[in-house]
């Protein structure tokens, strides 16, 4: 294999194509750790014009873990649809690029294309994009699902309702949920963060939520996001399941170390199917994060990118109803500062719309990173842009149990309102019937949580 | 968890800790937050004073605003013709999260905005702050080193060296350290230095008699400067205990960092990763699992760690 490319004069030799995808990518910390990093900007842009000219089937020859040891490969591996793959075995990395920033290119022809496309072949891609051609491609992408209600469709942003509380007090939960929803806030999902991952705990926390969705009749679904696991023996005891939830690694050894495999979340799905209240089709929900494999040394040397392509193409097997990267969560060894955010945040939600996943964006940051909220609204402008599918509402922004900021219930109503986009449209009628929209606009009663109070629907 | 059992526990602990004389009884009852760590709580007097004068000539102006990171003004209702204000407060007093705040339009209101700004000013404080002397002095634990040696702008970027004991280190706990001992208790900074000076004086005594209770041995106690999570598997190679407990600085979130956990597993060594771990969270008073509480807690994992011998993701699955 040569890989060579000569540049003001200097010539670039990368020995492999792991090397090579490694420092294609944009600068990030995590790449920096594990020591894949170019080591200048004209070496970062040889191995970009190098990879331009690859052909794609290089790429799926060349797998970031050997198929024989890793599961998550043969998963991306086996789902690949081989007539479109022959179709577009030959297009060189610039000549994707190409076609999907083509004015004549619309979503249908991506998502079909996307079907031929293994994870490797989407982070190579992206390498190659510039911020803007990442928000324009994943434009033209919609991806729509359905559990109890409907997220993805032109014209609207979802938002899931993240009330979570240190102790997981339930009094304190259902307050911040009232909150939330008088903002418009939880069609997406009313997600729960639990400090406490046993049994007990966590039943009595969907109890709760589905209580609150049944009696104000919200037409959204419910989750708390424990250990998969944990879920799973809810679902079994019959525990009122709106979303299955867990954190996923881009291979077999980080899913090791979050104690999950395919055939667990197999199962898990299997048990979604079956028990989940909603009508569905689409039942299931994770979350990744650029780094999380590294974290785990469960990157197989490869670049953080492409490990985190491989999520979703992990996540596309259960057809999820949503999926978001929780980016600049771990904190500045992966991601470090502002434009590392972004630019992964960027990518992520491109890369999983590129896969055909329901793609959202915890736009976030830790207090540890060189960063703050003016630019995580910064970047939630640019993701509805991009027509991200949902964004996370926080109160305020600022996650007490997480220790984290992310995105406000204020945030997503101005978004909403900046980009003229509506809520799900069955939650939409909802707001509608309980007064806290109207014609489109937020009502005097809405930011109120004690409308909640003493009403049943 | 069995709620009932941790109550008996705990209260058997705590009683046995008062007349050892080792705490008092003020402090189980007041769970007072750092001062330090909180800002502006010093205080209940919301005298605010907001004086303009202006003259129709000369324009004198003076403002003089009282602390608002004060409870008083945090805690205040912002929402506009709210249809029930008080049923509104009691809302908020339920939870340490940020509601009841209002709009200014789709916007927060300029109260709360400049507040959230404030908080964050000094939330960053916390990661470069070290665990005081004296404390680790008053508690007896001598420290060690992992393979950080630039300091803290390293340990956050470099968690690989985070995880490792630095070799020096290892030949003090080979020499210093009871070795299999049915509990290890360890200390480390974390992210947060702050939080192991808020919770450590009120978790360790609980361990310590929970241990004696139980009926478990106790090794050698230390502290290790610049640690994360993974660094257990070290430890547990050279001391070869039961149970590993580490008590360790969470990151600090917004204008507050007095977050603890503490991280356990059964027989930690090489090649260990967080699916054989497990972890007791956002342990602080006022608002977060009480450091007593969750010393108690703590020991009643320990003892089902080593009934089913083992622990983790890995144990519910089997
Ligand atoms: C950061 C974080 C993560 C990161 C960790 C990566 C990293 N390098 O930091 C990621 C996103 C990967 C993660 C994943 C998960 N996490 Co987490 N995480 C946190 C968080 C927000 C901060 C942790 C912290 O400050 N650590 C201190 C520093 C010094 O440690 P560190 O060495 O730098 O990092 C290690 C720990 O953070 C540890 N860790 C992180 N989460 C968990 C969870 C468990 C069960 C264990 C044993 C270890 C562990 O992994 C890191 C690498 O070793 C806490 C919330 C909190 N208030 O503590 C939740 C928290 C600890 N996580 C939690 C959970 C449930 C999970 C998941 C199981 C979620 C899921 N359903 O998949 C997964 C898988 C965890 C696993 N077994 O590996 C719960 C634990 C509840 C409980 N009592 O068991 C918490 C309390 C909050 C929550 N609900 O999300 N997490």
């Amino acid at each position: 294999m040569l890989l060579r490319t000569i540049l003001f004069g200097k010539t670039y030799e990368f020995p492999d194509i792991r090397i090579l995808m490694g420092k294609a990518n944009e600068e990030k910390s995590g790449d920096r750790l594990a020591g894949l990093s170019a080591d200048t900007l004209a070496e970062r842009a040889a191995a970009k014009i190098v990879l331009a000219n690859l052909p794609l089937w290089v790429l799926r020859d060349n797998p970031a873990a050997p198929y024989e040891v890793d599961e998550v490969t043969r998963v991306i591996q086996d789902s690949v649809n081989e007539s479109i793959f022959s179709e577009i075995k030959g297009w060189t990395v610039g000549e994707l690029r190409e076609f999907l920033l083509n004015d004549q290119v619309g979503c249908d022809q991506i998502l079909r294309i996307s079907d031929g496309l293994t994870s490797e072949m989407i982070s190579a891609v992206t390498k190659i994009m510039s911020n803007m051609d990442l928000v324009y491609a994943a434009s033209k992408i919609r991806v729509i699902r359905h559990c109890e209600n409907t997220i993805g469709m032109e014209g609207t942003l979802s938002s899931r309702l993240q009330p979570n509380h240190p102790t997981d007090s339930p009094e304190g939960i259902r307050a911040s949920i009232y909150e939330g929803l008088s903002y418009g806030v939880g069609d997406s999902v009313i997600g729960i963060n639990p400090a406490d991952d046993s049994y007990g705990s966590v039943s009595r926390l969907l109890d709760m939520t589905y209580e609150i969705i049944k009696n104000h009749a919200i037409p959204t679904q419910n989750c708390v996001l424990a250990h998969v696991t944990t879920q799973m023996r809810c679902l079994q005891s019959g525990s009122p399941v709106g979303l299955v939830f867990q954190s996923i690694c881009g291979s077999q050894k980080g899913n090791e170390s979050f104690g999950i495999s395919v055939g667990l979340l197999d199962e898990a799905y299997e048990l979604a199917k079956k028990y989940c209240y909603p009508s569905g089709p689409n039942y299931m929900y994770f979350e990744t994060g650029q780094g999380s494999a590294l974290s785990a040394n469960a990157h197989h040397g490869w670049d953080q990118l492409t490990l985190e392509a491989r999520n979703y193409g992990l996540a596309k097997r259960y057809h999820p109803f949503q999926v978001n990267t929780v980016v600049g969560f771990i904190g500045p060894e992966y991601l470090y500062n502002t434009e590392q955010i972004h630019r992964a945040g960027l990518e992520d939600h491109f890369m999983g719309k590129l896969t055909g996943i329901s793609m959202g964006c915890d736009v976030c940051y830790t207090n540890h990173a060189k960063t703050d909220q003016n630019s995580s609204e910064n970047l939630a402008m640019l993701l509805t842009a991009a027509g991200c599918n949902f964004f996370m509402g926080v109160p305020m922004a600022d996650d007490s149990m997480l220790s984290y900021q992310s995105t406000s219930f204020h945030d997503i109503a101005a978004l909403r309102s900046i980009f003229r986009l509506k809520p799900a449209p069955e939650f939409e009628q909802w707001m509608e019937s309980y007064g806290i929209l109207k014609n489109g606009q937020l009502t005097n009663k809405a930011g109120d949580p004690t409308i909640f109070l003493g009403r049943q629907k | 968890m069995e709620s009932e059992q941790i109550d008996l526990l705990i209260n058997e602990v705590i009683k046995r800790l008062e007349t050892e004389g080792l705490i008092s009884s003020q402090m189980q009852k007041n769970s007072a937050r750092s001062t330090e760590s909180n800002p502006g709580d010093k205080s209940k007097d919301p005298n605010q004073s907001f004086n303009i004068n202006s003259g129709m000539g000369l324009q004198t102006i003076s403002i003089d605003l009282d602390d608002p990171t004060k409870p008083v003004h945090r805690g205040k209702p912002l929402v506009d013709n709210s249809q029930d204000p008080e049923a509104l407060l009691a809302l908020m007093s339920t939870t340490t999260a940020r509601i009841g705040v209002g709009r200014a339009g789709v916007r927060p209101k300029t109260e709360s905005l400049l507040l959230f700004q404030s908080d964050f000013a000094v939330s960053q404080d916390a990661l470069y702050k070290e665990v005081s002397q004296d404390l680790l002095k008053r508690m007896g634990l001598f420290t060690v080193n992992t393979l950080i040696t630039e300091g803290k702008t390293e340990y956050l970027l470099r968690p690989d060296l985070g995880r490792s004991l630095s070799q020096e280190a290892k030949s003090i706990l080979e020499s210093k350290c009871i070795k299999n001992p049915n509990i290890q208790i360890c200390v480390g900074d974390g992210l947060s230095a702050s939080a192991i000076e808020a919770n450590l004086e009120k978790i360790f005594p609980v361990l310590q008699s929970g241990c004696q209770i139980a009926g478990l041995s106790m090794g050698t106690s230390f502290f290790i400067q610049n640690c994360r999570v993974g660094v257990m598997n070290d430890i547990g190679d050279i001391i070869e205990p039961e149970v590993l407990i580490l008590l360790i600085g969470e990151r600090p979130g917004l204008g507050r960092a007095d977050s603890m956990s503490a991280y356990m597993a059964y027989r930690p060594q090489k090649g260990h990763s967080d699916a054989d771990r497990e972890v007791i969270c956002n342990i602080f008073d006022n608002g977060g699992t009480n450091p007593l509480e969750a010393g108690a807690y703590a020991i009643r994992l320990a003892q089902d760690m080593i009934k089913n011998k083992g622990s983790g993701v890995k144990m519910k699955m089997a």
